[in-house]
């Protein structure tokens, strides 16, 4: 079977796959991955079965909580990291907006996803970036998978995610997942490896273990940029939202996707500035927080 | 004579991919220049043997590149070398444990870096614990030993500034505390004093001299510097392109350089006030000198000498008269002359 389809080939036609042997391939990777998902399909989603109930826990439990409560712990919140009154007023009149234009609801559910995505990318991205930052081999292999993430179009691994695990929560977490892990674990595996080279052999000179010079100096010190990291995988988090409804996931996505096949002006922009307002709250908090991490860093010389 | 303290012999660094490799090359006198350009390995040490004794300054000097920080490195192992020995108090540094190597780097030395390496993200009082927390001493104790040492290097009352807040000076001063905190015998000073002012450098060499003067620790102190040298170092040694190329006191390295490389160390200092009428002392005591303390400069000397009206000075040490020396000596000593009298010093 000839790989070069010559009769095929002119001026502005490169040379090709015979027509055949591509389709074959083509069918013969679509069949390999549906035996795959059809052996291994119920045992993944059996693994992702306590994600689920615990996602579908939390979301229910932001829903059913009063809302004054939800308010008066984001103001909280929101106090916490930023330390500035004007925050924590914003952060409540936007959520009391939000309630009055009957989106309450969905912005708890994409609350909920968002903060488990989050969370989940943390706790999974920051060992990851620190094994790259220990070892030059492992950043070498770990960094172009982490490009191919956040370049190849969403849609694309949203195929395999779906062939897998369905339609619904588990497989929407996991492709905001795909996308939003990238910069907590690049910010982490640079915080780690910004780390001044003295600073590090002070730590060795008085006889820190492997242990105690990542968790006394190494983290603390790469804290500033692993929160950068944090930050910009909430936004892109968020900035999946719509395509996490495609797939399933409920949340503020869900009314923008009607809007969008309904052609509802007002539905689709009301949500989508939803969207915009908790962006860019998480983002300034979480800013003035990575902010008051470094406050040890200015100087006040002299004294 | 003190007890030996560090004993370091046959020890070779060369850095690059594969060093062990060229150790022959190098002891049958290929040099750092050829081993670069052939092998593209760098000569970090060759062939160092030096003795460091207990409660002693050894001060090690050299030019930039030369293997000063390097050497230092070795004491504690935070460099690996190529092959040779470096004992401490009778143990092999070398054949310790990962773990041995921890308890000796907790207990046994600690060390002062040129640019502070001071924590920023802790405070002052943080910093200076960081060596009695990895010792495992409870947080209350610690925080007790550190403010006293807080206190001797003149940081009272900023325990709680981060470092970012102090100038370089107090920096290093916590640096200094830091290493004092923990208690180890042995003090590894790596440029310590380089990165600050001329006068904040003075200060603080008179503040190790004090604290020396009561702690009596070993300390290995590195410098550029032969004014920074023959102020604190009793022993000096003067490395070149990794090589020892001369040990001894300030008075033989003043009086007696090696070779050209250490004549250029010591010809900008000021001879007179680093000389003393120990190393010029020969012949019989005259009778009718002015008798003066052996330890006493030149430059003190010539003075007391032209204040009395006499010819020559008696030497004496603790109380017994050693030997004489003249105007004559003095001004030669001092003025790098080659003098003709005397058979026990020629000087250049
Ligand atoms: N990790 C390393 N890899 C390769 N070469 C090195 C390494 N560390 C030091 N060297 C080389 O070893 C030699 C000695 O370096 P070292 O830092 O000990 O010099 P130094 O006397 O402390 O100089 P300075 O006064 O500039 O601090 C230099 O030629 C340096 O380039
Ligand atoms: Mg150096």
């Amino acid at each position: 079977m000839a790989l070069i389809d010559w009769s095929k080939i002119t001026l502005t036609d490169p040379p090709q796959m015979p027509r055949e042997v591509l389709r074959e391939l083509k069918k013969g990777i679509d069949g390999t991955f549906r035996e795959f998902s059809r052996g291994y399909g119920e045992a993944i989603e059996n693994f992702f079965h306590p994600l689920l109930m615990f996602l579908k826990w939390f979301q229910d439990l932001l829903i059913e909580t009063p809302w004054p409560l939800i308010l008066v712990i984001l103001g909280a919140l929101s106090w916490w990291g930023s330390r500035s009154w004007k925050m924590v007023v914003g952060t409540v009149v936007a959520f009391l907006f939000i309630g009055w234009l009957d989106m309450w609801e969905d912005t708890m559910a994409t609350l909920a996803i968002v903060s488990v995505a989050t969370l989940l990318c943390i706790a999974i991205g920051i060992p990851i970036g620190i094994l790259m930052a220990r070892s030059d081999r492992v950043q070498a292999m770990i960094l172009p998978v982490l490009d191919i993430m956040q370049t190849i179009p969403s849609f694309v691994y949203l195929i395999p995610v779906v062939m897998l695990l369905g339609i619904g929560k588990v497989p929407g977490l996991l492709a905001v997942m795909i996308y939003a892990i990238p910069p907590i674990v690049r910010l982490t595996n640079l915080g780690i490896r910004l780390v001044d080279k003295e600073v590090l052999e002070a730590a060795d000179a008085f006889g820190s273990s492997y242990w105690q010079k990542l968790f006394q100096v190494q983290i603390p010190l790469a804290l500033p940029n692993i929160f950068a990291g944090v930050n910009q995988t909430i936004m892109m988090a968020l900035s999946m939202v719509v395509i996490a409804a495609m797939i399933g996931v409920p949340g503020l996505g869900v009314p923008v996707l009607r809007a969008v096949s309904n052609q509802y002006l007002a539905l689709g922009v009301m949500n989508g500035l939803a969207i915009v307002a908790i962006a860019i709250i998480f983002d300034r908090v979480s800013q003035a927080f990575g902010k008051r991490l470094q406050k040890h860093r200015e100087g006040e010389h002299g004294a | 004579m003190p007890d030996l303290k560090i004993k370091i012999s046959d020890l070779y660094k060369i850095f690059g991919s594969n060093g062990a490799a060229h150790i022959d090359k190098v002891r049958n006198g290929v040099g750092k220049t050829e081993l670069l350009e052939k092998h593209g390995h760098v000569l970090g040490l060759q062939n160092i043997n030096i003795d460091i004794f207990a409660g002693r300054i050894q001060v090690i000097m050299g030019l930039s590149g030369s293997g000063k920080s390097t050497l230092i490195r070795h004491i504690n192992r935070l460099i690996e070398p190529t092959t040779g020995q470096i004992m401490i108090d009778g143990k092999d540094v070398l054949s310790m444990s990962a773990s041995e190597l921890l308890h000796f780097r907790r207990f046994d030395a600690s060390m002062v870096f040129q640019k502070f390496a001071l924590l920023p993200h802790r405070t002052v009082l943080a910093n200076t614990t960081y060596g009695l927390s990895m010792q495992g001493i409870e947080q209350s104790e610690a925080e007790k030993r550190a403010s006293h040492w807080l206190e001797r290097v003149g940081l009272a009352g900023f325990e709680d500034r981060f470092p970012a807040q102090l100038s370089g000076g107090m920096q290093q001063r916590v640096g200094l505390a830091r290493a004092l905190a923990t208690d180890a015998d042995i003090l590894l000073m790596d440029e310590a004093f380089s990165a600050l002012d001329p006068l904040i450098r003075a200060d603080m060499q008179g503040i190790l001299l004090d604290l020396q003067s009561e702690l009596h620790k070993t300390i290995v102190f590195i410098t550029h510097d032969l004014d920074e040298a023959l102020r604190i170092g009793d022993d000096i040694a003067i490395l070149r392109d990794g090589n020892l190329v001369q040990q001894g006191s300030s008075q033989d390295i003043v009086l007696n350089p090696a070779d050209d490389y250490v004549a250029d160390f010591t010809k900008d200092i000021n001879r007179a006030r680093v000389l003393t009428l120990g190393t010029l002392s020969h012949q019989e005591p005259s009778v009718d000198g002015i008798a003066l303390d052996s330890a006493l400069t030149l430059e003190q000397a010539m003075n007391d000498l032209a204040a009395s009206e006499k010819e020559a000075i008696t030497v004496t040490k603790d109380g017994q008269m050693i030997g004489q020396v003249t105007m004559r000596d003095m001004i030669y000593a001092a003025s790098r002359v080659k003098a003709g009298d005397g058979d026990t010093v020629t000087y250049r």
